[in-house]
């Protein structure tokens, strides 16, 4: 069902726990749903220094967390911005249709610790308030029309 | 541990051997078709005669009342649009409960569709039905009661008697999915006052794709496939004579010795539940702490997430299953969970480990013991464990008690 890459970082998961005075914090996903990503980010001037992450989900979701913390680790805040969803799944060799909103999580939990980085430093990123963060967190399901 | 560990023997179980050597002769010696004249065809004859007795006698009917079947689903299906269709004159209401297995709960929904009034009954938190609301939605269209026998996720067996009784007295038709508890429950269809069963062989280590439904004699009841004189004009299609003989073995072995397996899978199942409850916190027990199937034992490990674990418990050679949005392939947890009343978030963290007869103490040991570390080291990945580290958080209670509010 998953690929070795989603295996090996559901087994090994990089970048697990918690950073003191992160300078941005995110939260995305709900428990009620069976998933919650939250990112903690560290930033010297415009550079992610560091990143963790701590994830309840199902293996895809813990596996995308780790991967989306290893491709912005010592990126600059542009190019964390422009992380995609699908880079993130694509990196892990990809995701079984019913688990692609795992990695749309993982894009927006670095998004929201992003957010929360802005508001507490003042500096402007350019794109976040474009960003529409999913509340209702849309799972995309393949639909059975005959139903 | 190099081999694999099985516990999710509720989904289905390996084939005995006993059973495959009984089938064996029916695929290339004796496959005669039962519905010819010839000798070879009579071989068919006489085994699907043999093995319909044998399943009558595991559950206390007559051999005619005994109609062999594709499986638990069809059986499920075939009761009751069976009966909804020929009794329609009479009244269109089915009663039946919201933790039914799916092969119920969609042909309801199916039937509601066509005109039919189907009332789903609520649960306790033990997944028991209650008699007095039972008796209470029996009205004048009430035409058939469907219950299960026992619950296929958290174990919980229904009183099954008494429900017979209610439904005797009002004179309503009564079928009951036995999916899983035939072969692991004493069953009398008669001091049960049970209309019509439905059960499946792959459950009690017969083959796959062969199953039977029960139907009371003299219950009038529609066919589902149409086509032939196969069973008594009731079921149509050539005979799955390998099936239906491995189907009169497995059920006849499994009544031999269901007492001495009970046994054996009780005693199991509480060193499983005990070990959990000793090693592992913020665990709750799903279903009914005595009712329940005897090798049935369903968790629900707060914090974490179930495919999680179930992805964890197979990286070292244990195969389980999860009522978890994420096994399931929608976005709700089992509704069977949701049923009892558990909050989605834990529904979403529950393990189910059906035990069966090839397991041994020190596999239930042994699962125990890496249960302990996989719990451990989930939670401390997740940010809802890190809250209750923090006293933000109530947690439930470590025995069957009541749920305490998680949030």
């Amino acid at each position: 069902m998953y690929s070795e890459k989603v295996m090996e970082h559901f087994t090994q998961p990089r970048n697990v726990g918690e950073i003191e005075n992160a300078d941005g914090v995110g939260e995305v996903g709900n428990a009620k749903c069976g998933d919650i990503m939250r990112m903690y980010l560290k930033i010297d001037g415009d550079v992610i220094t560091d990143v963790k992450f701590k994830t309840f989900g199902c293996g895809s979701a813990i596996a995308s967390s780790s991967m989306a913390t290893e491709l912005i680790k010592g990126k600059t805040v542009k190019e964390a911005m422009e992380l995609t969803n699908k880079a993130v799944a694509d990196a892990l060799d990809g995701l079984p249709p019913v688990k692609m909103h795992c990695s749309v999580l993982a894009e927006q939990a670095i998004k929201s610790a992003l957010v929360d980085y802005s508001k507490k430093s003042g500096v402007k990123i350019e794109g976040l308030e474009d960003v529409d963060f999913d509340d209702e967190h849309l799972h995309d399901l393949p639909e059975d029309e005959e139903e | 541990m190099d081999k694999m560990i099985y516990m999710d023997n509720s989904a289905t179980t390996p084939v005995k051997k006993e059973v495959l050597q009984e089938m064996l002769p029916y695929f290339s010696e004796f496959y005669g078709n039962p519905s010819s004249v010839y000798q070879l065809s009579s071989k068919s004859k006489l085994a699907i005669d043999k093995a319909r007795g044998q399943v009558a006698k595991g559950i206390g009917a007559k051999k005619n009342e005994i109609y062999f079947t594709g499986g638990g689903s069809e059986s499920d299906n075939w009761a009751i649009k069976g009966i909804a269709y020929k009794h329609k004159e009479k009244g269109n209401h089915i009663i039946t409960t919201k933790i039914e297995h799916h092969a119920v709960l969609h042909t309801c929904e199916y039937l509601q569709k066509q005109g039919f009034e189907v009332t789903y009954l609520d649960v306790d938190q033990y997944g028991m039905v209650n008699l007095q609301e039972l008796e209470k939605a029996i009205k004048d269209n009430t035409i058939l009661i469907s219950i299960m026998f026992a619950n296929n996720e958290i174990g919980t067996v229904q009183p099954i008697k008494e429900i017979g009784e209610i439904a005797r007295k009002h004179k309503v038709l009564f079928h009951t999915d036995a999916v899983q508890a035939v072969g692991s429950i004493e069953i009398d269809v008669n001091e049960m006052n049970i209309d019509l069963l439905s059960m499946s062989a792959h459950k009690l280590y017969g083959p796959k794709g062969v199953g039977a439904l029960y139907i009371r004699q003299g219950t009038r009841i529609d066919p589902l496939i149409a086509g032939g004189a196969q069973e008594r004009n009731k079921r149509a299609g050539t005979e799955n004579i390998a099936g239906i003989v491995g189907t009169g073995k497995a059920v006849e072995l499994a009544y031999e010795h269901l007492e001495e397996n009970n046994k054996r899978l009780v005693s199991l199942r509480e060193r499983l539940i005990r070990g959990i409850q000793d090693k592992i916190p913020h665990v709750r027990l799903n279903g009914h702490p005595e009712k329940r199937l005897p090798g049935n034992v369903n968790f629900c490990f707060q914090f974490i997430e179930g495919e999680a674990l179930l992805l964890s418990l197979d990286m070292v050679g244990v195969a389980g299953s999860s009522g978890s949005a994420c096994t399931s392939g929608s976005l709700d947890p089992s509704h069977v969970l949701l049923s009892i009343g558990l909050p989605h978030e834990i529904a979403h963290g529950s393990l189910r480990l059906s035990l069966g007869l090839s397991n041994t103490e020190e596999e239930v040991d042994y699962v125990v013991e890496q249960l302990e570390g996989i719990v451990e080291r989930l939670r401390k990945m997740s940010p809802l464990y890190d809250k209750v580290q923090g006293g933000n958080i109530n947690v439930f209670r470590k025995s069957n008690g009541a749920l305490h509010s998680a949030t």
